[in-house]
């Protein structure tokens, strides 16, 4: 009774007032929707719209409006030139989405020219948070799962040496920089870094791991990026017999995505990978996330760690739509989403208010034939609430 | 030095079997081209669907792999030739432009929809047990996947070298792409001749498709991703020459698993090195007719 005297109170008292405060906010979205890696597009796309439909009452009387646009190739070029056009034809309010790191990298300059808000949903170079001050990003950065993998290798997993061999772009080096640093600083050795061509082709990666393979480290650390490459170094891992020579493969989740772990057979078993969401984490916001999602797209369709990285994306913009009463200024719209927290797919999962970057837990999963003959991931081992190290140690860029 | 031996017999054996695969999808692409001056960017994809059509087999038909990969290949043969029949004949005497502009307008369709049917997300096939796992021949071990990749090469080259070199069709076909006028002056069905290899060619880049899907895992872009290699190593070898496209994909296949093993940093460099290298002495390519 009491709620409903206050809200008729506003009701009349602000009448004009409520009615020029209904805004909408249109939402630039820029995703990777042809090509090889349009699934890693759709991933996150399902999500944000998934999120959009069943909490579009949420924001009332706000309104959302969505453009959709094509990222491109992992160059970074068609992203910045969608972007331009978004910001300066759709005259969208914020932005949203962005898959790959060069795509990150490349529209910075015109995020700072254009002060129009950016949440990234995957590109994880540790450093691009670094770019803009308009960018704020809900999904990891290399570091968050390279870093503990280390330690995690060398007390746990037993290695001693480790060779590491990732695909040349920026989050690769990344990675692997991270990794070693986390792998060294706990008693490793890495003994052998191996770059393995662009992120374009898939390559045949059977050259690059027989050399590895003659170097006989205990462990071997691999990024590719998401998508079409997962199942090629799975296939030549497994043809080239490491696991029986004794070198275990681990690395990020990239290695084994949710949605193409089926695909993988026998020569998946016993990688372990680091990461913060697998459909089979079990806490109750997973729980409802993957029923929402079978319901919306089929059982035969999951949601995997850039789906859950995209719900927590819109559920943060949702959120600070809200705290700023629609009104989207860049600035304010940043500050007000630094320290948003919330407990998502992944766990409890928080902005950190210096960096913009994510804090969250970090979960080593290894893989395993389950009793319905379907392989899974399982937790092994988690560090809780994890930051952007490279920050925190002021590695290379990150330190600017 | 068994360490050094070692890493040549690496090489040698992921090269060879590298070479194989780039010779089974080229080959058909160097000898229509060869044969009848026509740019057929489109040849990736009939790859790309004999691959999708192994899957289909393999996953949701249950016939095994080896089935799978003939009759992929008979099918997209005899598909490829009502290409060529409805939509080929057109552009014979177009300029190249024209050609490619068609051909490479088809390549997307496809990939457009084998997207729509069966989803960007990499397709893997499951393998029969002697395929899976290792061959150990006491000094080492082979993957099994690559020795039979070698073997079969080597059983096509030699098919297509006796029906290149010994048959009386082979003998046409080597005639016409010497001579194509005076070859149908001399009662050559040149344009029948045409539909044949045309068929064979695409068939057997249809089983390098299936092959390669355990190589590299199988999405609809691999219709285009991979072209430039074909490309090269039908400019390389020279076009309409067996010897030619069997020579550059050794070349190619074993220089790029070398430069992959040995300096990884250089990344793609060797290939487009040796490509620049021959094309500059060669212009034809090994065994092209300038």
């Amino acid at each position: 009774m009491k709620t409903l005297a206050w809200i008729s109170g506003v009701a009349v008292a602000g009448l004009i007032a409520t009615a020029a405060s209904a805004e909408t906010v249109k939402i630039g979205v820029v995703l990777p929707f042809s090509g090889p890696n349009a699934d890693l597009g759709h991933q996150i796309d399902k999500a944000f719209d998934l999120y959009i439909k069943l909490h579009a009452k949420d924001i009332a009387p706000h309104k959302i409006e969505i453009v959709k646009r094509d990222e491109g190739p992992p160059t970074g070029a068609q992203a910045k030139t969608v972007t331009t056009e978004l910001i300066t034809n759709d005259k969208v309010n914020l932005l949203a989405g962005y898959v790959f790191s060069p795509s990150a990298i490349a529209v910075a300059p015109v995020i700072n020219q254009a002060k129009v808000p950016m949440v990234i949903a995957n590109a994880g170079t540790a450093w691009i948070t670094n770019l803009s001050p308009y960018y704020a990003r809900l999904s990891f950065s290399m570091w968050h799962t390279a870093w503990p993998m280390g330690a995690y290798a060398h007390d746990k997993v037993g290695c001693k040496t480790a060779a590491v061999a990732y695909t040349d772009f920026p989050p690769g080096k990344d990675s692997t920089g991270a990794f070693q640093a986390g792998f060294e600083k706990a008693g490793g050795k890495v003994t052998l870094s191996v770059p393995m061509g662009s992120p374009v082709q898939v390559p045949d990666f059977t050259p690059f791991f027989q050399r590895i393979k003659d170097a006989k480290p205990d462990c071997m650390y691999v990024f590719i990026p998401s998508g079409a490459h997962a199942t090629g170094v799975m296939k030549a891992y497994g043809e080239l017999g490491m696991r029986q020579a004794g070198i275990k493969l681990i690395g990020p989740m990239d290695l084994v995505p949710d949605n193409k772990l089926q695909d993988m057979g026998d020569a998946a078993i016993g990688t372990i990978v680091m990461s913060h969401y697998a459909v089979d984490l079990a806490n109750d916001a997973n729980k409802a996330f993957v029923d929402a999602w079978h319901k919306e797209y089929g059982a035969n369709s999951y949601p995997d760690f850039m789906s859950a990285q995209g719900w927590d994306t819109m559920h943060a913009i949702f959120d600070t739509i809200k705290k700023v009463n629609g009104k989207i200024e860049g600035e304010k719209f940043i500050a007000a989403m630094k320290g948003w927290s919330a407990n998502g797919p992944r766990g409890h999962v928080m902005i950190d208010p210096e960096t913009r970057d994510i804090v969250q837990d970090e979960h080593a999963m290894e893989v395993y034939r389950k009793a319905d003959g379907k392989l899974g991931l399982k937790v092994v081992g988690t560090t809780p609430q994890v930051k952007d190290q490279c920050k925190v140690l002021k590695v290379g860029r990150c330190g600017s | 030095m068994p360490q050094i031996a070692n890493i040549v017999v690496s090489i040698l054996f992921d090269g060879l079997a590298y070479a194989m695969f780039l010779f089974i999808v080229s080959v058909g692409l160097s000898v229509t081209m060869g044969l009848m001056n026509f740019v057929n960017l489109a040849h990736g994809a009939f790859a790309m669907a004999g691959g999708f059509i192994v899957v289909s087999l393999t996953r949701s038909y249950g016939l095994d792999f080896i089935s799978s990969l003939i009759f992929a290949s008979v099918l997209i043969g005899f598909i490829s030739v009502r290409f060529e029949r409805r939509l080929y004949r057109q552009l014979y005497k177009a300029t190249d432009l024209e050609q490619v502009l068609l051909t490479i307008g088809l390549a997307f369709m496809a990939i457009a929809a084998f997207t729509y049917f069966y989803g960007p997300i990499p397709k893997s096939v499951p393998l029969p047990d002697w395929l899976e796992g290792n061959i150990n021949l006491g000094f080492r071990a082979f993957p099994a996947y690559r020795a039979f990749l070698i073997a079969l090469g080597v059983v096509l080259i030699a098919i297509l070298w006796y029906g290149f070199e010994m048959t009386n069709i082979g003998a046409k076909i080597r005639a016409a792409v010497d001579n194509r006028r005076m070859a149908e002056s001399v009662g050559i069905n040149v344009d029948r001749l045409f539909t044949m290899t045309f068929g064979i060619g695409s068939g057997l880049a249809a089983l390098g498709g299936g092959l390669a899907i355990q190589l590299f895992g199988l999405t609809p872009y691999f219709a285009v991703l991979y072209l430039v290699l074909f490309l090269i190593v039908v400019a390389v070898g020279g076009l309409g020459s067996l010897k030619g496209t069997l020579l550059a994909a050794l070349v190619i296949g074993i220089v790029d698993t070398g430069g992959k093993y040995l300096f990884p940093v250089a990344g793609n460099l060797f290939i487009y090195a040796i490509t620049a290298m021959v094309l500059l002495i060669r212009p034809a390519g090994f065994y092209g007719r300038e």
